[in-house]
């Protein structure tokens, strides 16, 4: 690479799409796209789950084939057959489900995405260079199942480099990283554009927009809505764009007068030690919650919010009943499903693998963790209609999009399962309902539902457990806020009483009763 | 000198045991490594058989026969090939079908060949060499196919590990999603390491009907493709390997055919086992390592690929 690509000053842009469309059996992703993304800009492709970025960038990378429209490069029009044709033009592209191979070392990955055949000595020579000029640490022996998802991307970042791209696609590059990966990354990409490299950057976070893209094209049901500078938006009016109303603000918080009621959900001096190496030992962990009302633990990911989440959904055992009591039962030595019998309804943290199985259908999936609601087994047969019936409501409550109940979990767009996983689990009417990091990857419209669904539980007298590392989310939803740091819990206080400032102390584990600082500073705070 | 001559004759015979097993196995191997599960191996080898046999009978030329054989074993794969690839039915059912109709299709073809003579394959004499005491007959004095068995797997062991060509069938049996991602056709790669796979069966069976024993008897493979589907699993995928629990297998089975020829006080159902039990315990004890298993395992074998439109 010769580090600079620049174009001269009255060049045509980089890319256009004109009148791009593209359809499934069904569903038209892809309605009439017209898009420009001009020399050395970031370009942020903005839009909902389902809004149809990811198919119009399988399109330009020639993945897929658009049904009619044309694609000009550098002002002349091209076909894109397939992704070596879009390489050969100088279109490089960072997927966000990695395309890399487990058992093949980082050089092979990369010769692998490669137009020019180049020894493996010389290659490894190359991706070292790549590697030390852009910050982006990689070794090219090692193998790939070695690798942190945040080295895996590197590795798709330093393979699309090598191809000395002019146009740089990144499909929701952040969605995996931490927040301090994702900085390093926001560096890698303006060095980038000072090169005079294009980047389409696809996103559907507001901030991360507002702060690294000089132009954003707004996707929604399929069709261009919008080409904005992202500076002067305001979160808001993107998330509007976006979604296409306001975003829906929260029925105030009905009076219930949650502080009388019994506790529906306790937990009481819980100590657990970690079951795997890189877990954490929870220890004095007590908190209540009150039918009505939403509690939230925020802290950084990392802190014990698994291991918690583990016992109180009833992965792991305990030997003290009392340690958890669920309605005044002790529960903490019973199993899953007879805690769901006490009224516990759990949102595990994974979609796909723990909410849900990505190879079964809707129906079948709703069967999982519904199968002792009304009627769905009888005399230990599955009644078909009965569970298609289900997952027919749950579909239809929440809006979930998707090809009816015989569909499967994995066709979903994350928003869509996560709407339906939840609204499996409400529609059991549930007495307590834990969720961890309910909205964790969603878009925003998807996000809102969810957040509604949560609040119209928790009015209709539901205690709810919230577990989030974020904060927004929390501040929009839990009436008392804990944070979790280092395995150990803080007392709660009122959400309105809660600065940012506070809570963000506390995250660092300064509060009373918080583990003593480690020397050599904390390791638990990204 | 007696000795000797005893000893090579043993030798030979391993040898030439272990070969059908060997080529079979190493182009069951490519066919894996790209991801795909032909069961069909024994089918493929049996119709390979006839397809060498009766070629042979009909022209005299054991080159025709040779190709006869690959080309009517490749057949098969490709019929493999198209309901695998193309009309995407599961693997495994697939292949069971096609050794059956292997089975069946070649005893078919070849119920008028029975009992027919034919001068087989013979071994190769280089002057000098192949008289030297052991190391001559055995060294020197096999039929050509075996040297190109032993040829056919070092050359696919390097093409796998030291080639571009390897390095996308290996990354298409890992990942064939990342891999039609990044542009390879996943479909056609795998066509062509099935019929690969076809083309080493069929060579496997006419060593049998040609060389092995020259002569067509019904269902002559008796099994072989099967050892040879299980050598490639126990081999953990490894070229290597593959050829040395062949010739362990091979070896194993001669030398317990001597042992009940002699009378041997042990029950000849238990020698009978012997290869097989030697063959799974030296295979297993020396791939032990669950990383490397799993490394080496091709992820996407016997899943069927459906590319997005």
């Amino acid at each position: 690479m010769d580090g600079s690509v620049r174009d001269p000053v009255d060049a045509p842009p980089r890319l256009e799409l004109r009148g791009i469309c593209k359809s499934f059996p069904g569903v038209l992703v892809n309605d009439r796209v017209d898009l420009t993304v001009r020399a050395g800009e970031i370009h942020a492709l903005l839009g909902e789950n389902g809004a149809g970025k990811s198919t119009l960038m399988k399109i330009v990378h020639g993945v897929l084939a658009a049904d009619s429209g044309t694609i000009l490069w550098q002002g002349a029009p091209v076909r894109i057959a397939s992704p070596a044709d879009a390489r050969r033009l100088g279109i490089g592209m960072v997927f966000q489900h990695f395309a890399l191979f487990e058992s093949l070392t980082v050089a092979e990955n990369v010769a692998l995405g490669l137009e020019e055949r180049v020894p493996m000595d010389a290659l490894a020579a190359r991706i070292r260079a790549v590697s030390d000029g852009y910050g982006l640490a990689v070794a090219p022996e090692r193998h790939i199942h070695e690798l942190s998802v945040g080295e895996r991307q590197r590795v798709e970042i330093v393979r699309c480099l090598l191809g000395d791209p002019h146009l740089v696609i990144l499909d929701e590059p952040t969605s995996v990283l931490t927040p301090r990966e994702a900085l390093a990354l926001f560096d890698v990409l303006r060095r980038l554009q000072a090169e005079g490299r294009s980047i389409l950057y696809i996103s559907h976070k507001l901030d991360e927009i507002r702060a690294l893209c000089d132009r954003a094209s707004v996707l929604r049901g399929g069709r261009l809505v919008a080409t904005v500078d992202p500076r002067q938006e305001t979160a808001r009016s993107l998330a509007r764009m976006m979604i296409g109303t306001e975003p829906p603000d929260l029925t105030a918080r009905a009076d219930t007068g949650a502080d009388a009621a019994a506790p529906m959900l306790e937990v009481e001096a819980l100590d657990l030690d970690r079951d795997d190496p890189h877990g954490t030992d929870l220890r004095d962990v007590s908190l209540t919650v009150r039918p009505g009302e939403v509690l939230g633990i925020a802290g950084v990911a990392g802190n014990g919010q698994n291991a918690l989440m583990r016992a109180l959904s009833g992965e792991r055992l305990l030997a003290r009943p009392g340690a958890i009591r669920i309605g005044g039962v002790p529960a903490a030595h019973l199993g899953p499903r007879a805690r769901r019998d006490l009224g516990l309804a759990v949102v595990p943290e994974e979609r796909l693998g723990q909410g849900a199985v990505p190879e079964l259908t809707l129906a079948e999936n709703a069967l999982l963790s519904a199968y002792r609601h009304g009627g769905l087994v009888r005399g230990g047969l599955v009644h078909r209609g009965q569970t298609h019936g289900f997952a027919s409501r749950v579909i239809h409550a929440f809006n979930v999009i998707a090809r009816g109940s015989a569909a499967e979990a994995r066709s979903l767009s994350g928003g869509n399962l996560q709407k339906f996983i939840i609204g499996r689990e409400i529609l059991q009417k549930p007495r307590v309902l834990v969720a961890a990091h309910p909205t964790w990857g969603v878009d925003a419209g998807s996000a809102a539902a969810i957040h509604q669904a949560l609040v119209d539980l928790r009015d209709q007298g539901a205690a709810i457990l919230v577990i989030s590392q974020d904060l927004d989310e929390l501040y929009t939803i839990a009436d008392r806020i804990a944070v979790i740091a280092a395995g150990r819990l803080s007392e709660s206080r009122p959400t309105h009483a809660a600065t940012a400032e506070d809570i963000g102390l506390m995250m660092g584990g300064l509060f009373e009763g918080a583990a003593p600082e480690p020397a050599g500073g904390t390791p638990h705070v990204a | 000198m007696e000795g000797w001559e005893g000893l090579a004759a043993l030798l030979v015979a391993m040898i030439r045991a272990a070969t059908p097993l060997a080529l079979a196995a190493i182009g069951e191997l490519v066919t894996e490594k790209s991801g795909v599960l032909n069961l069909g191996v024994e089918g493929m080898m049996l119709v390979g058989a006839v397809a060498a046999f009766a070629t042979a009978v009909a022209t005299g030329s054991l080159v025709l026969a040779l190709l006869a054989a690959m080309i009517a074993a490749m057949l098969m794969a490709g019929l493999f090939g198209v309901l695998t690839l193309s009309l995407m039915s599961n693997q495994v059912a697939t292949g069971l079908a096609l050794t059956i109709f292997g089975v069946g299709l070649s005893a078919f073809i070849g119920k008028d060949f029975i009992g027919i003579p034919i001068a087989g394959l013979g071994s190769v004499s280089i002057p000098g060499l192949s008289d030297l005491p052991l190391v001559g007959p055995v060294l020197f004095g096999q039929d050509p196919l075996v040297y190109a068995s032993l040829a056919l797997a070092a050359g696919v062991s390097w093409v796998l590990y030291r080639t571009r060509a390897g390095l996308v069938v290996r990354a298409v049996g890992e990942n064939h999603h990342a891999a039609h991602a990044i542009g390879y056709p996943v479909i056609g790669i795998r066509y062509l390491c099935v019929l690969f796979g076809g083309a080493m069966s069929g060579l496997a069976g006419a060593y049998l009907s040609l060389a092995y024993t020259p002569m067509w008897v019904e269902n002559m493979t008796a099994g072989r493709g099967w050892i040879a589907l299980a050598l490639v699993v126990f081999a953990t995928w490894k070229p290597g390997r593959v050829l040395l629990g062949a010739y362990l297998f091979g070896g194993v089975t001669i030398v317990q055919l001597h042992a009940q020829g002699m009378g041997l006080e042990v029950s000849s159902h238990i020698l009978s086992m012997l290869p097989y039990l030697a063959t799974i315990l030296v295979l297993v004890l020396i791939s032990r390592d669950r990383v490397k298993i799993r490394l080496n395992a091709p992820a996407c074998i016997g899943r069927v690929f459906r590319p997005e439109h």
